[in-house]
Parts: structure tokens; sequence; C-alpha cells
């Protein structure tokens, strides 16, 4: 039971508990503690220690500001104004605050405001709904669509929205890049066709890809009541993150052991049965590590993407943030970027077990 | 010595001849080099008879595992052709079956899924069940009877050997052929493994050859020993009947009046 629920954990990414549940059952106390030390204690202190230079550097670069603020009113208006000056930024006023690196404070408080907002927009959403329900129900008898909630996103919508897109492009890369990955796989001599292609086209940045993609859609959709936002940043998405699993893909393809084909050969297997018996199976670690980069590369472009695109996710709450320069704007994209940062995190911890329970090797399953 | 042993083999009953079964003619390999042509077998001859067990040893490098898997029609043939039951061979097949050195179980199966698959592909018409029946029956036989449903990578590497020939048999092969099948294996292993492998192929009574660099191993498994010269340009050197009658055990080979001069036969040609 206990050894059984150690190799869950390890699967899904948390080794690191398997010294506590030891310890907790009694195992081998001395060395239980000095391994959960090791790996669960070490890390928190780094925690700890980060946020400690971030607080000393926020408040470094506080102090500074204020400085310059308060010798420009010297500067500017006289003794009387910087004096006037210092005491409105002691007082903590909204109007003359220091605009720079906030604590670590000030992003909780971000951070609390973004849940509060969540909670009164999905209020208004319930709210919203409820009063439109009768109308609804009518329109619906008549065959229109629904009167829908058109009101501002809460942060949390913003994350769905980018989790959809990110979904969306992934998708689009595994439908694209598997298969072609074990196509060119098969033939050397599609692969050094390719090559060339795929080792141009694999730098391009994410901007490009968007500015390609917002090319061709523009053209190809011209009903306005599709969400072209939404089509253009999950392609882009899509195209940029494909490259890690179609080059993994026809590697794992090209490089199954001699010995399988031999087997495949001997048994005189149907093209097809070779490649979905022996060639995908072989080749299915290789691919699942491609996919994993494909993840995590499309999470890392995503932002950038939809701070483009004009799609409603997190890469525009970054950017609107940022335009917007209200007091607690910069507060508010540091919690972005945590949550950009632990979002991807547990995408790439996803792969991570899926990946452990494919690969073959390593009896899990 | 070596006059009594040509003694015993000339006063050798004449036995039954079973009809040819496999047959090597004028055989050539050859190997493009940088630097011209390898070549490695040349104007190679052999006939195998049907149900015979054969062995080929010869040193390391002189092509014996080239011969064999060119047999398997798992590489090509340079000049000369090889015939299995009157066909000539062109490419790979199930009426080959190929033991190879290293068990080449698909790991992501388990063992029953591993001879499954050849099953399925020599007996399509079977129902479900009867094909389940002769993978169970071959695995039974190699002595994993309790060990159907593991993964192959739970296995040990002599238990996958083993699958591997259960494998091969359940092939229901015209020649099985065994490509130094039990070379990475420890001595003990090894032992086992051949008795195995003698036993159910004194039931089927399959054509067998078999590659090896282990003298012992071969008088053991055959009824005539093949004796390579080394390459390039490798032919068959000389040839030995082993007359020891069949079923074979260990204890009774090695207790053989003549075992220690075939043993020394043997021996002697692979030092010149």
């Amino acid at each position: 039971m206990k050894d059984k629920s150690i190799k869950m954990l390890k699967t899904i990414g948390l080794g690191f508990t398997e010294p506590l549940i030891r310890l907790f059952s009694g195992e081998e106390p001395a060395k239980n503690g000095k391994l959960f030390f090791k790996q669960a204690l070490l890390p928190l202190l780094s925690i700890f220690l980060f946020i400690a230079i971030w607080y000393a550097g926020a408040t470094a670069l506080y102090n500074s500001e204020a400085e310059v603020r308060i010798e420009k009113a010297r500067a500017e208006q006289g003794e009387e104004a910087a004096l006037a000056m210092r005491k409105c930024i002691e007082s903590g006023d909204v109007s003359c605050q220091p605009n720079t690196l906030p604590s670590p404070a000030q992003v909780y408080t971000a951070f609390k405001a973004l849940w509060q907002d969540h909670l009164s927009i999905s209020e208004k959403k319930a709210d919203f709904k409820a009063r439109v329900a009768d109308t609804n129900s009518e329109r619906e008898a008549q065959g229109l669509a629904p009167i829908t909630y058109t009101g501002r996103p809460s942060f949390l919508d913003q994350i769905g929205t980018s989790l959809k897109t990110v979904a969306a492009g992934f998708l689009l890369a595994v439908f694209i890049a598997v298969p072609i990955g074990i196509v060119i796989g098969l033939s050397a001599s599609l692969r050094t066709s390719f090559n060339w292609l795929i080792q141009i086209f694999k730098p391009v940045s994410p901007v490009v890809w968007l500015l390609l993609v917002f090319m061709i859609v523009k053209t190809v959709i011209t009903d306005p009541s599709i969400d072209k936002s939404f089509i253009i940043s999950s392609i882009s998405v899509g195209l940029c993150a494909m490259w890690a699993t179609l080059i993994n893909t026809s590697m794992g393809v090209s490089t199954v052991d001699k010995d399988y084909i031999n087997v495949a050969k001997v048994l005189k297997l149907s093209i097809g049965q070779n490649i979905f018996k022996i060639v995908l199976p072989a080749s299915l670690p290789l691919i699942f590590t491609g996919l994993r980069i494909t993840v995590s590369v499309a999470w890392m472009v995503l932002i950038a993407i939809e701070l483009l695109a004009q799609s409603p996710g997190l890469g525009s709450f970054v950017w609107e943030e940022f335009q917007n320069g209200a007091n607690d704007s910069n507060a508010k994209i540091i919690v972005a970027m945590f949550v950009i940062g632990i979002i991807g995190f547990l995408l790439d911890r996803i792969m991570l077990s899926v990946q452990n329970m494919m690969s073959f090797n390593k009896g899990i399953a | 010595m070596q006059t009594q042993l040509q003694e015993v083999i000339s006063y050798m009953p004449e036995p039954v001849l079973s009809p040819e079964m496999l047959v090597c003619k004028d055989l050539r390999k050859v190997y493009p080099t940088p630097k011209g042509e390898y070549v490695v077998l040349d104007d190679l001859q052999l006939s195998i008879r049907q149900g015979e067990f054969v062995s080929i040893i010869g040193h390391s490098g002189c092509g014996k595992s080239t011969l064999l898997t060119m047999m398997a029609g798992l590489n090509e043939i340079s000049g000369g052709q090889i015939l299995v039951d009157d066909d000539v061979v062109r490419d790979a097949g199930p009426d080959r079956a190929v033991v190879f050195q290293s068990p080449s179980l698909l790991p992501w199966l388990t063992a029953l899924q591993n001879v499954m698959i050849g099953v399925k592909q020599v007996f399509p018409g079977a129902s479900r069940a009867e094909k389940e029946d002769i993978c169970k029956y071959y695995l039974d036989k190699v002595g994993l009877g309790n060990d159907f449903y593991k993964r192959a990578t739970d296995l040990s590497q002599g238990m996958q050997q083993r699958v591997g020939i259960a494998r091969a048999f359940a092939l229901k092969p015209k020649v099985l052929l065994l490509d130094e099948p039990f070379g990475m294996l420890d001595s003990l292993t090894r032992g086992e493994l051949q008795d195995v492998l003698l036993e159910i192929w004194q039931k089927e009574q399959i054509t067998a050859v078999a590659i090896t660099h282990d003298v012992d191993e071969s008088i053991f498994l055959a009824d005539r020993v093949i004796m390579m010269t080394s390459g390039p340009y490798a032919k068959i050197g000389d040839e030995l009947v082993i007359p020891i009658e069949r079923p074979r055990n260990r204890k009774d080979v090695l207790e053989h009046p003549d075992y220690y001069d075939y043993r020394g036969y043997l021996l002697n040609f692979l030092n010149h």
C-alpha cells in the first residue's frame, strides 16, 4: 500500500514527499529525516531567501525613487513642496506613491484584490444570467442566439482563455507534428529533404509566426462573428511549439531498435501493423519527450502571442495592466508572472507524469 | 585417435535419408568497403535434411552470423542461392523463425502478447482462444507457465530468451534459425535453456540451424557440426556427424565414450 502510493506520487512528480511518508510509518527515521530536509525543506528555505532578497530589493528601489521625487519637488517647487511630498509618501497616499518594483506584500494585496474582483464579476455574471434566463428561453424557442454576458473578464476567466488557447495550439501541434514526424522518420530521403525546411523554420520567432498566421486567417475567415483572435493565437502557438515534437518523433521513428525491425520482417507484418505495433510503441518515449517540450514552449510563447493578437488571455492582461499604469498595476503584473510560472510548472509536471506512464523502460503503468 | 574416430564414423549404419530442407548453392556474400569489396563468404555449399539439427561453429568474424541472417532473409545474398523446401529465399518470413542472440522481445508487450503477435500472423484463421492456446502451450513448454501476463521488461534475460524460443516454435516454421541464442547468458542458465530447446525440438522435429562458438554446445545440440573456415572467403571447412542417440540428456552425452574424441576433433579444427 505504502510502496504503491509512493510509486504513484513519483509518477505524478511528487517524489519529494517520499521520505515524509516513510518517516511517518517509522521507517529509518534518521535517514528519512535527513532526506526530507534535503528534498523538501531546502527548496522551501530557498524560496524564503528569494522573498527576502525581493523584499530588500523592492524596499531599496522604493526608497531611491521616493528620494528622486522629493528632490524633484524641491528643485521645481522649493523646500515646502519637498516636505509635503515626503509627508505624502510616508502617509501611503495613492496619488504620490513611487512607481517601482512592488514588494511581496503589495503583490499579495494585488492577488487578493484580483480574487475579490473575480468573485464580484462571477456574482454579476450569475445575476445577469438569472435576469436574462426568461428572455433567453424565449429567444431559444424562437431560434435566436441567447444573450450572453459581455462585461469585462475576470483574471480567472483570462487564465481560462489562455489555457484554452494553449490546449488548442497543443492539439494542433500534435496533429501536425506526430503524423509528419512518423512519415519523415520512416524514410531517410524524406528526412533529408525536409531537414532544411525544419532547420530554417524552427528558430523563427513567435511574433513572426503570429504575423504570418494573421495574414492567412484574415483572408480565409471573413465572417466577422467568428472570434479571429483566438484562432490566430492558437494556430500561432501550435506552429511555434510543434518543432520539438516533429523532430523527436522523426528521430524516435528512425532509430527504432534494429532487433524490433528484424522481428517485424520475420513475422512479415504489413506496413500498418509495422507502424502501429512496432514503430509507434517503440518511439513513444521519445515522442512524449517531444510533447513535453512542446507544451512548455507553447505556454512560453503564448503570453507574447496573446499580447499581440489581442486575445483576451493572460498575455493581454499583462499588457493592459502595463498600459493602464494604475497604482497596483505593477503588483498585478507580478501576480500574473507567478501565475504564469506556476501554471507552466504544473503543465510540465502533468506531461512528465504522462511521459513516465508511457515509457516502457521504467516499467510503470 | 583421429583414425579411431574415422573408423567410428565409417562404421556407422547408413541412416534413412529424409528430403533436403535447406540448401545453400554457391553462396557468396560481399560487403562493399571504401578499399574495395570484402568477400565474407565464397562458394559455400551446404545441404541440411528435414528434421536435422545442425550447428555451425567457427571463429568470431568468420561470417557464420552472416550466413544465418542470409538464410533468414534479413541479409542480402550477393551470389548463389538459398533454397528452403525448394523455394528460393528472397526475403524474411515466418517459415524461417529466428531466435536472435538478444531476446528482441517487444518490451511494451507481455510474454503472451510477444508470442501472440507472431501466432496471429501465421494462423490468421484461428479463433482467439485457439491462438491463445498455442501461445500458452509453448510458453508452458519453455517453463513460463506462470508468467503469461508479465511484461517483457519484468523478465530476466534467461526468461526473455525462453519467450524468444517459444515465439519461434509457435510459428510452426519449416526451419528454426538460432543465432548464438545463448551467447549472452551465464553458463548455468545456458545449460537450462539448451535442455529446454532440445526437449521441444525433440517433440516438434523441426529442421534447426544453430550458430555457436561453444564446442560443447554444438556437440550437445546437433546431429552434425559444420565447421567454417576463417574469413575472408570463408567456406565450410569440415563437418562432423554426432551419432549420439536421442533424446539426449547432458549427463549421458558427457559420459558418451566418443564425446572427447568429437570435442578434440572440433578443437583441433578451430586451432588450425
